[in-house]
């Protein structure tokens, strides 16, 4: 399956997708040391974000945010990609400082947890094996 | 998104690498939020500088831009530091801190931006005029500069306020535009409301019930319009303007016969009665005693100055502590330029004198204080929020003059 998206920041990027049904605040709930999800009670709680292709609805929380995404890319831990439903400042501006490849305007309900997927974010499309 | 010859210039890279990313920050968020092109902005104020909120991974961001050769291209002013700049020690901050925070604000004056660390850039030299396009981050000040001044802001993240900056444009969306600076709500207020402490009472009251709006109205939250208060000095509003902010995440409200834009308005020609709320004085004082969960007993902090103190409460601070000892750390926030008034006055002397400390640049919000006090006293209903979420004290909520006394208690 292929869909075409919008570009929120460029790059191209093969990956392993980790899907999360629930929005992600990266400050607070995401350790900007390891990449390992915090939050309490979060359906990805004690998995890393870590050279995933990180795929979830939007962002929420504080806008402090945007300097965590910058910092798990400074260790080595960020994700590889950041698909999105619909993004917002917080991750958009995250995903611009720390250079993570960025779509959103995709079905992201139709990406299983775990497949690979092809993100290609100077053309603006995802493709995926399944689905 | 329509970009100019130069815009286009700027995000392929010809001014430089760190123009660049702000062109692509701000291109990014005009394209999320459907503008349809830039507006030029003729002053911004900053958020992130505290370093107790920007961390290791701010710093170096900023270190970067400022490295990228990043240079403001308009009035910039910065958000209150973790810390007083000059008086630091005197105020227990860890001098490994305190490095850190010099090297943001060396960081930010390396752009050119006027390192004045204040909530109220508005009280200090960065005052726009009715109808100017802005772009500030700090929600109080935003609140401010749409509401009372009637300036065009949205409301800014640290990156984004800073990408405005090093490009002197925003995109042109929200608040910005004439359409979206409508009312959608009115609220009249049937209560005696005066003072910082009654007028954050009901910023959160109002605050309140604008995010009970936003759920009954899908997430859209209307715009205030504010009928009722008879009369309102600058400081009251400004803590309102903090409140309703902190509470309600407003950016923009209207309120009768005291901000400009009202009077474009009249509850005649938009607001349907069923589009009423009423703000009485149970409300009002529910919404002050929930700020109020110990007794001034336990108070071992008081602070006067969220938002920044203005130099009149200053001048309010020194004639009520003439003569006398505080028994309390208590800090007086304020923007270094206003506290040059209070030496150049004597206030800084007579303040000092009663063992009261001036804490400029930084305030009880984003100084490293976790930990410390059990217990604050304040005017400040926004101090009260981030004392207890952030901090994990207990707060006590009083007027002006009675959190002075409760630190010679």
């Amino acid at each position: 399956m292929k869909w075409q998206g919008r570009t929120i920041y460029r790059g191209k990027v093969a990956g392993e997708a980790l899907v999360s049904h629930m929005g992600i605040s990266f400050f607070g709930g995401v350790d900007p040391d390891t990449g390992i999800v915090v939050e309490r009670g979060h359906e990805l709680e004690g998995q890393s974000v870590s050279g995933k292709i990180l795929v979830f609805p939007t962002g929420k929380g504080s806008t402090v945010g945007s300097y965590t995404l910058y910092r798990l890319k400074h260790a080595g831990k960020a994700p590889a990609a950041i698909v999105n439903a619909e993004c917002e400042t917080i991750t958009a501006v995250g995903c611009i400082i720390a250079e993570i490849p960025c779509v959103d305007h995709v079905p992201i309900d139709l990406i299983q947890d775990h497949t690979q997927i092809i993100v290609d974010a100077d053309a603006a499309t995802i493709e995926c094996d399944s689905a | 998104m329509y970009l100019t010859s130069e815009e286009h210039a700027i995000l392929a890279g010809k001014h430089g690498k760190a123009t660049q990313k702000a062109m692509e920050i701000l291109v990014a968020l005009g394209t999320i939020y459907g503008a349809e092109r830039m507006i030029p902005v003729t002053s911004v104020q900053i958020a992130g500088v505290s370093y107790d909120n920007l961390g290791e991974a701010g710093l170096h961001f900023l270190t970067e831009m400022a490295a990228g050769g990043g240079r403001t291209r308009v009035l910039t002013t910065l958000n209150p530091a973790g810390m007083d700049v000059e008086n630091w020690k005197a105020l227990d901050i860890d001098p490994a801190f305190a490095e850190q925070q010099k090297r943001v604000i060396e960081a930010f004056a390396h752009m050119g931006v006027v390192t004045t660390c204040t909530c109220t850039p508005y009280l200090s030299g960065n005052t726009p005029h009715y109808g100017e396009h802005i772009a500030w981050a700090e929600s109080s000040a935003v609140c401010y500069a749409n509401a009372v001044i009637g300036a065009r802001t949205n409301r800014e993240g640290g990156p984004s306020a800073l990408a405005a900056a090093l490009t002197g444009r925003t995109p042109a969306y929200g608040y910005h535009l004439e359409e979206n600076r409508k009312p959608g709500i009115r609220i009249d207020v049937q209560a005696q409301v005066t003072g910082n402490d009654r007028l954050g009472a009901l910023g959160k009251a109002i605050g309140t019930k604008l995010e009970g709006e936003a759920g009954r109205r899908k997430g859209e939250k209307p715009i205030a319009y504010v009928t009722g208060v008879v009369q309102a000095s600058v400081e009251s509003l400004k803590s309102f303007c903090a409140s309703i902010a902190t509470y309600g995440g407003a950016a923009m409200f209207h309120m009768q016969g005291i901000t400009p834009e009202a009077a474009q308005w009249t509850p005649a020609q938009w607001a349907p009665p069923t589009d009423t709320l009423i703000i009485t004085q149970a409300d009002v004082d529910a919404a002050h005693r929930s700020m109020n969960d110990t007794i001034s007993g336990e108070v071992d902090f008081v602070s006067l100055g969220c938002p920044h103190l203005s130099i009149r409460e200053i001048a309010r601070i020194a004639e009520l502590l003439e003569g006398k000892q505080v028994t309390k750390e208590f800090w007086i926030t304020t923007a270094r330029p206003t506290k040059q008034m209070a030496d150049m006055m004597g206030y800084t002397a007579t303040i000092e004198a009663s063992g009261a400390k001036f804490a400029t640049d930084t305030c009880c919000v984003v100084a490293p204080v976790k930990g410390r006090f059990k217990a604050l006293a304040t005017d400040s209903a926004k101090a009260c929020y981030y004392a207890r979420a952030k901090n994990k004290f207990r707060t006590v909520l009083k007027p002006f003059d009675d959190v002075v006394a409760e630190a010679l208690k």
